[in-house]
């Protein structure tokens, strides 16, 4: 549907990724850790290596829940807007196919929170 | 000379008839759709602006002798407060923070409210409407006014108060009720007079003055009670108000019936996730608590409201999409909406904290099926880490949804376990949501919320930043010059309120020494 307007109704859009100076939005969720209340989210630049938000982000990111350095990145369960999703670690955040305000989630099995209350 | 009334005096209706009927006047040289132009394009068909029945026909010299009357009582009792340091006895420095969150987050929607219901008083066709809206315009700009006189008490000794209208256009968590208003004004009249008289001063009010007004009642703070009491008489008003532009224009036409509808299911959504803020402030913020907010919402929410929806099915009209959602978050919106402001409070401009072992109980037994469960855990967590002096925050920037701005707290309303994600592709880009109502609302206007003023996505575009900052510089602190740029003192207006000088000063001007001596 088109806005119910006085006249012509077109603005650009707040969030192209033109207006990030050379990143692009990627929004990261833990499952079933919700003491991180909401999923994060990053301007990366397109061409840093997956396994850089791996070894150097999200450490100092999650690195607080006890569950984070139990994580066995090898067995870790990717989700891209909700569906399975399976990334390439040494390739980098574009060559995975991830555009501007992509969505990942990641799930780590065996992992479920503070006293297994997903918290 | 005395003149000799010929007459006896008019009686009401009589003089509430010549100041709107018989002030009100036929144009000649210019059409009516030119002196009112916006009032035809949102599809709303009117035929007789005359069936138009303001329920309180006010004239303006007894609108001017009621408020004046008000207001003398109103600021006796917030000069004897403020001369009787009426600020050390509330229940607890806690307390304080929810006035906090009140002056930050509802005081600058009065104002825009006034503003608003200025323009609709101007724009609608019919002089009842206009006057109707006009007076409540005054009232709102009056309610503005008085909640800033008698938080100004507060601001001379706490923290978090001091630059709040500065924090309303740049504040994270402030978004969400700005753009809420901004959404409504930037809309036209009738589905500005739906979204704010109807579904936010009608549906909702007793889900946010309510919990505030008594919230004040309950732990002594009677300069708040008294501005509360001073409009309420005007919000019994404002809500009749509501019902009567909902009942006008449904009988106006039928062809109105599917837009108001559409405009109440993205209103009572819109309004359902700015009371988030006042779900948490009952059940967390508020040291001696009135109710919880799930019982809040069944008995304003679910009992009355849904009166209110049985009467309107004779229109043809139903109960809002979200309803049943509102009700299946009511065990879990506020724990959950505190868990994000514990998280982030460092950039929050009040206190937070863990709930005490009474607060913790008092949970227990309000939310028997959730708090201990899923809830009573992560919190108690939080606690032990901050006794071993590592006081949990989040330092990196939470995803929002587009639509309310709030971050993407939410859980599914079939799994509280996983946080609701939906999306939309627009255009070539995605835009994300927290339900499956901010999705639709979007869907529908994608052109109007593609331009959202995402506060994080605006940090990361480097616009909230002082003017002459180098993000280049070495050793540069982007979130600290976020901080900087919304004017917040770091250490006395956020972190946690264990330690925080609030706390401090309280104990000290109550007499009892310092904190943990």
């Amino acid at each position: 549907m088109a806005v119910t307007a006085i006249g012509t109704y077109a603005f650009e859009p707040k969030d192209k990724v033109e207006n990030f100076h050379g990143a692009q939005l990627l929004y990261i969720g833990w499952e079933d850790h919700l003491m991180y209340c909401a999923p994060l989210a990053f301007p990366f630049p397109g061409a840093m290596p997956f396994k850089a938000i791996l070894e150097q982000v999200l450490p100092s990111c999650y690195g607080a829940h006890p569950d984070f350095a139990k994580i066995e990145w090898s067995t870790v369960e990717w989700f891209r807007s909700g569906k399975p999703w399976h990334p390439d670690y040494g390739k980098s955040i574009t060559e995975n196919g991830l555009r501007h305000k992509d969505v990942i989630r990641f799930r780590s099995p065996g992992l479920s929170g503070i006293k297994d209350t997903c918290s | 000379m005395d003149m000799e009334a010929s007459k006896k005096k008019l009686g009401l209706k009589e003089r509430y008839n010549h100041l709107t009927r018989g002030l009100d006047w036929e144009t000649t040289y210019q059409p009516k759709e030119k002196v009112f132009p916006y009032t035809r394009y949102e599809g709303i068909k009117i035929h007789d602006w005359d069936k138009w029945e303001d329920p309180f026909r006010l004239t303006m010299d007894a609108y001017w002798k009621y408020q004046g009357e008000k207001e003398k009582k109103l600021y006796a009792i917030i000069d004897a407060f403020a001369q009787n340091n009426g600020h050390l006895g509330v229940s607890d420095a806690r307390y304080i923070n929810a006035l906090k969150l009140f002056i930050q987050g509802v005081s600058p929607l009065e104002y825009m409210a006034h503003r608003g219901f200025a323009h609709v008083g101007r724009q609608f066709d019919g002089v009842s409407a206009r006057i109707a809206c006009q007076m409540q315009s005054v009232d709102e700009l009056r309610h503005a006014q008085t909640q800033m006189h008698t938080v100004s008490n507060y601001n001379k000794y706490y923290n978090g108060m001091h630059s709040w209208r500065h924090w309303h256009d740049r504040v994270w968590y402030l978004s969400v009720p700005k753009s809420f208003f901004d959404d409504a004004m930037s809309g036209g009249p009738f589905e500005f007079v739906v979204a704010i008289s109807f579904a936010f001063e009608y549906v909702l009010t007793n889900l946010l003055f309510v919990p505030f007004m008594s919230g004040a009642a309950y732990n002594g703070d009677m300069g708040t009670v008294t501005f509360g009491f001073s409009a309420q008489s005007d919000e019994s008003r404002h809500m009749t108000l509501g019902l009567e532009i909902i009942k006008f224009i449904l009988e106006q036409d039928p062809a109105n019936v599917p837009i108001v509808q559409r405009w109440m299911d993205k209103w009572f959504w819109r309004g359902y996730k700015v009371l988030t803020l006042v779900s948490m402030m009952m059940d967390y913020m508020l040291p001696k608590k009135v109710m919880s907010w799930k019982e809040a919402w069944e008995i304003y929410g679910e009992q009355n409201g849904g009166a209110l929806f049985n009467d309107l099915a004779r229109y043809g009209i139903r109960k809002p999409k979200g309803w049943e959602q509102a009700s299946i978050e009511k065990e879990h919106l506020s724990h959950q909406a505190w868990a994000v402001f514990y998280n982030y409070g460092a950039a929050a401009l009040f206190h937070t904290w863990t709930p005490t072992e009474e607060d913790k109980d008092w949970l227990s037994a309000k939310y028997p099926d959730t708090f201990d469960r899923m809830y009573r855990p992560r919190f108690e967590y939080w606690e032990q880490q901050a006794k071993e002096g590592k006081r949990f925050y989040n330092g990196t920037l939470p995803m929002l949804c587009t639509t309310c701005q709030i971050p993407m707290f939410f859980t599914e309303p079939t799994d509280p376990t996983k946080i609701c994600y939906r999306e939309s592709d627009y255009q070539g880009d995605k835009y994300h949501f927290c339900s499956d109502h901010c999705k639709d609302i979007f869907d529908y206007e994608p052109e109007k919320y593609v331009q959202s003023w995402l506060p994080v996505h605006q940090i990361y575009q480097g616009n909230c930043f002082n003017p002459g900052v180098d993000p280049t510089a070495p050793g540069f602190d982007p979130l600290r010059a976020v901080l900087d740029f919304y004017h917040l003192n770091f250490g006395r207006d956020n972190l946690d309120f264990e330690g925080s000088e609030d706390q401090k000063n309280f104990a000290q001007w109550n007499g009892h020494g310092a904190v943990g001596a």
